[in-house]
């Protein structure tokens, strides 16, 4: 076939979906959280003292973090999901590593060096290692479906952000089940966690978004 | 010929449905890609005789990914992104692993029009593969050069149903340009 033939056959097809990816990945992200927060009211639930954590520093530092992960994976899935490659787009994430060495020095200074770990193992650690994972499950198949029709740089890339976007969205679901508030434990958890998720969109992103 | 600012401004409007508007903007993309997978070729130490391929490859694959161009950037990195990703995936099929960087030879979108636009075996190929009526169809618009609205009524369908039958054709025979490695 000439090359001036396929080009009456691309001019001839007319489909195009005219939408913003950036503002797809959001839709799917939205979607798929909607459906782990349905599993996560039937399995987890939200914890009994939600009124009196609300009050507390450690929660609501706890929820800050997971939110400003969320909001940070996000930038980052939207910029890697582009055909002109981002540059040193994992600087993007240095907030959050700012934030979680900060809360974790608050958490060192006010606690007496004997329960550091008690706070570290916490009491939810497995159900935390489970949990996560599994809500991140329907955010990230809904992402990286989205992310088909995008043109990724590094479709590995790519498919490891929304593995993290969908580990945070998993995170701020079960922030709100979760009794150890403790920095130490968040970081530690959520993050021990969070990387078979991001290995899991690596692979999938692989398989999935070469273009 | 080939002002970058022109090619956003021809691409905005093509996405608008001006198909002469589309078909300059392709017609100066394949000059321009014809050069770099001339260029590329020789650079991996490959004869150029393949050079269509790469150049219908790279078109199908900025046809169906036209909607991740940011209208508000201009479409030169954009073009050159995409360019270098299939003609990068072009060579690692075909077993030549080092980087390619076509920042080298391809800043300019510039491009001398060095003629004879040769037949490329791999679309034939592939084409073939396709689905009977799928096939057919591209070929009815491609080789013969009908509207869709006449395909339609030669085969009996609606213009509709040809050209969601088209797109499907197209990203089917993407998709199995990614597979292909002979």
């Amino acid at each position: 076939m000439k090359t001036e033939n396929l080009v009456e056959a691309l001019i001839a097809d007319r489909a195009t979906g005219r939408k913003s990816i950036p503002r797809a990945i959001a839709g799917a992200l939205g979607l798929g959280s909607l459906v782990s927060l349905g599993l996560f009211l039937v399995a987890l639930g939200v914890r009994d003292d939600i009124v009196q954590a609300l009050a507390t520093w450690r929660f609501d530092l706890k929820i800050g973090v997971v939110l400003l992960a969320l909001v940070l994976a996000l930038s980052l899935c939207m910029a890697l999901s582009r055909p002109v490659a981002a540059g040193r787009s994992g600087r993007r994430l240095l907030p959050l590593a700012a934030l979680a060495i900060l809360a974790v020095a608050i958490e060192l200074s006010v606690l007496p060096s004997a329960s550091w770990g008690t706070r570290l193992v916490g009491s939810n650690s497995l159900i935390c290692l489970t949990a996560i994972p599994s809500l991140a499950i329907a955010p990230l198949t809904a992402v990286l479906v989205t992310l088909r029709s995008a043109a990724p740089a590094s479709p590995v890339l790519a498919g490891a952000a929304a593995g993290l976007l969908a580990a945070a969205a998993g995170a701020a679901l079960y922030a709100f089940h979760c009794f150890d508030d403790s920095p130490l434990f968040v970081v530690t958890w959520y993050v021990l966690a969070a990387i078979p998720v991001v290995i899991l969109g690596a692979i999938a992103g692989h398989r999935l978004l070469r273009w | 010929m080939a002002d970058p600012k022109d090619l956003s401004a021809l691409m905005r409007v093509a996405r608008q449905g001006d198909d002469e508007a589309y078909r300059r903007l392709l017609d100066c993309v394949s000059v321009w890609l014809r050069s770099i997978a001339r260029r590329g070729l020789t650079a991996a130490g490959r004869g150029v005789e393949d050079s269509e391929d790469i150049v219908q490859e790279t078109l199908l694959a900025m046809h169906l990914k036209r909607d991740t161009w940011d209208e508000a950037q201009p479409l030169e990195p954009w073009l050159r992104a995409i360019a270098r990703h299939k003609l990068t995936d072009y060579l690692r099929r075909r077993g030549f692993r080092d980087h390619v960087n076509i920042d080298d030879y391809a800043d300019s979108l510039e491009a001398k029009n060095n003629a004879d636009p040769a037949i490329s075996v791999d679309s034939q190929r592939l084409l073939a593969g396709l689905p009977g009526r799928q096939r057919l169809i591209v070929e009815e618009i491609s080789l013969e050069g009908r509207r869709a609205a006449d395909v339609a009524a030669r085969l009996g369908m609606s213009e509709g149903a040809v050209r969601i039958a088209l797109h499907r054709a197209l990203k089917a025979l993407a998709a199995s340009y990614r597979r292909d490695r002979t």
